[in-house]
């Protein structure tokens, strides 16, 4: 199973995780796990989560997220868990 | 599974320390495009390279969108067409159209390079090869994507000072065809030693004719991280500083890698190699002149410039060897001058002259890369500079190059403006002594002793 990675950073405000979870809820993207930090205000989050199963394009979800990232003043990265997986792991 | 500091740090790497892949590269072969008859020949090519790379641009910004890693150039190389044109082409003209078709291509496939306008002539040039050379100022004026190379020796054959004269000549004229636009065609044309069949950066880049029909190249980049990682590790000795290098060569290279597979699988065209070579560009912070003073030196061009070039050049290659299952192309660090800011500053400092380049050169690929010098530089002594270049390149084995910019009417202390990746450059003094006599003497200086390995 293809995994995505889906990274959240930004100043901290109530209901970050809500919004975003309730957009991956809406589009049938199954969350398999959170980590989360807060370090001096900055909000941090990586969650992994199954996008397969999603109607819509990987492509127009990352847009999606970017564009309501924007809405609640953070950045918002959709990327392919390849990329971390090959730099990180011999 | 993967954690969140090692994602964060990947995600710095690209937005704080401009890690990218420089160019996935697609090699064409047109060896079958070959026809006695011109229109037919170029029709074949158009037809070739079309269908073939239809995709490659909008594959590779698919790839960048699911990874998350700029990939900033999309390219195509082609087999030099000194060979696929000896057939039908008869004038300097007749190699000018294919010049135009492979521009034409360019444009309509989307990618900003063509490279392979090229003949190879290490040893001896067929009349075709020089009709070739002698088309290339026209070539590069008249049009905008496509680059032009020129091997003119190797290790095995030893060098060929005809076509070094000739190149002299060449580069001077490419000049004054385009002085309206500070003699930009020169920065579209590489004179090679031992060039690599496989090569995926411009200007220098041509599909070999021992490589399969179609191959997918990617080139890596990456001096912005490996400055930052060196950031961490100031005043510890050597073993630590070759280790982090090494290591993070090994990151940035595994990115290289996964493109590379990626795009080769969705394209349906098999993966040639990686390019190991660190590449800079005019950006601030992506500057392989950086590396070398955050090793230690004041500026480059600095006493030890040299053996930190080695360092660096050698812990790169040891580092991106074992994070690529296939390695070639030039596969080295790159020292462009007017596509690095560091080098600019040290240029216009005083502290890098053309000397010390030549220097640095014997120990990294590719060579005197991006080179401004005064336009009233005689061609004889332009000739010399390619002769020297190229015999670093035959004694020792390895790739070297020229890519030197005449600027016609500006000297000493003027500055050029190339635009965009190509940067913009100080006019470098040049050894105002000649060497007339030596280039005009004609022939071939023979291969040395150590090509004779049987």
């Amino acid at each position: 199973m293809k995994k995505t990675v889906i990274t959240v950073v930004g100043k901290d405000t109530v209901g970050i995780i809500a919004k975003v979870c309730t957009y991956l809820a809406d589009n049938n993207v199954n969350i398999l796990d959170i980590s989360q930090t807060i370090v001096q205000d900055y909000f941090n989050m990586m969650m992994i989560v199954d996008a397969n199963n999603s109607a819509k394009e990987f492509s127009q979800l990352a847009d999606e997220l970017e564009d309501l990232g924007k809405s609640i003043g953070v950045q918002i990265k959709m990327q392919s868990e390849d990329i971390f997986n090959i730099m990180h792991r011999i | 599974m993967i954690n969140i500091f090692e994602v964060n740090e990947t995600n710095k790497m690209v937005e704080q320390m401009n890690l990218d892949v420089r160019t996935i590269t697609m090699g064409i072969s047109l060896l079958d495009c070959i026809d006695s008859d011109l229109d037919a020949l170029n029709e074949k090519i158009y037809k070739k390279i079309t269908t073939l790379a239809k995709d490659l641009v909008s594959t590779g910004n698919q790839i960048e969108r699911e990874i998350g890693i700029p990939i900033v150039n999309k390219r195509i190389s082609v087999t030099p067409i000194g060979l696929v044109g000896g057939a039908a082409c008869k004038t300097k003209e007749d190699f000018v159209t294919i010049a135009k078709t492979l521009d034409k291509v360019a444009k309509e496939v989307g990618v900003n390079f063509i490279g392979g306008y090229s003949a190879l002539v290490s040893k001896g040039m067929t009349p075709a090869e020089e009709l070739l050379i002698r088309s290339i100022p026209e070539a590069l004026a008249c049009t905008e994507r496509v680059c032009s190379s020129v091997n003119v020796g190797s290790t095995k054959t030893g060098l060929n000072m005809d076509a070094i004269k000739l190149m002299g000549e060449v580069v001077v004229e490419a000049a004054e065809y385009t002085k309206e636009n500070d003699s930009l065609g020169c920065a579209k044309l590489v004179i090679f030693c031992n060039a690599p069949d496989d090569n995926p950066f411009m200007a220098g880049a041509f599909h070999g004719v021992t490589e399969a029909d179609a191959i997918i190249n990617v080139g890596v980049s990456g001096p912005g991280v490996v400055k930052k990682a060196l950031e961490k590790v100031r005043g510890e000795n050597f073993e630590v500083l070759c280790e982090t290098i090494k290591k993070t060569a090994f990151k940035v290279t595994r990115v290289g890698q996964l493109v590379a597979q990626e795009a080769s699988k969705r394209l349906g065209v098999p993966f040639g190699i990686i390019d190991l070579s660190l590449a800079p560009t005019p950006a601030v912070g992506d500057s392989v002149a950086e590396i070398l003073e955050e090793i230690g030196l004041e500026s480059v061009g600095a006493p030890g410039t040299t053996a930190a070039l080695a360092l660096l050049n050698d812990q790169v290659k040891k580092g991106g060897v074992m994070a690529s299952s296939y390695v070639g192309g030039l596969s080295g660090a790159f020292i462009p001058v007017s596509e690095d800011q560091g080098m600019i500053d040290a240029v216009v400092n005083g502290a890098l002259t053309l000397e010390k380049l030549e220097a640095m050169t014997c120990v990294c690929s590719v060579g005197l890369d991006m080179i401004a010098i005064p336009g009233d530089t005689p061609a004889t002594t332009i000739s010399g500079i390619i002769a020297d270049e190229a015999a670093i390149g035959m004694i020792n084995q390895k790739t070297t190059a020229v890519r030197i910019i005449p600027v016609i009417g500006k000297g000493v202390g003027e500055t050029v403006e190339f635009g965009g990746l190509l940067g913009y450059a100080p006019v470098m003094p040049v050894n105002k002594f000649s060497c007339e006599a030596f280039v005009n003497r004609g022939g071939r200086i023979p291969a040395p002793i150590h090509s004779f390995k049987n």
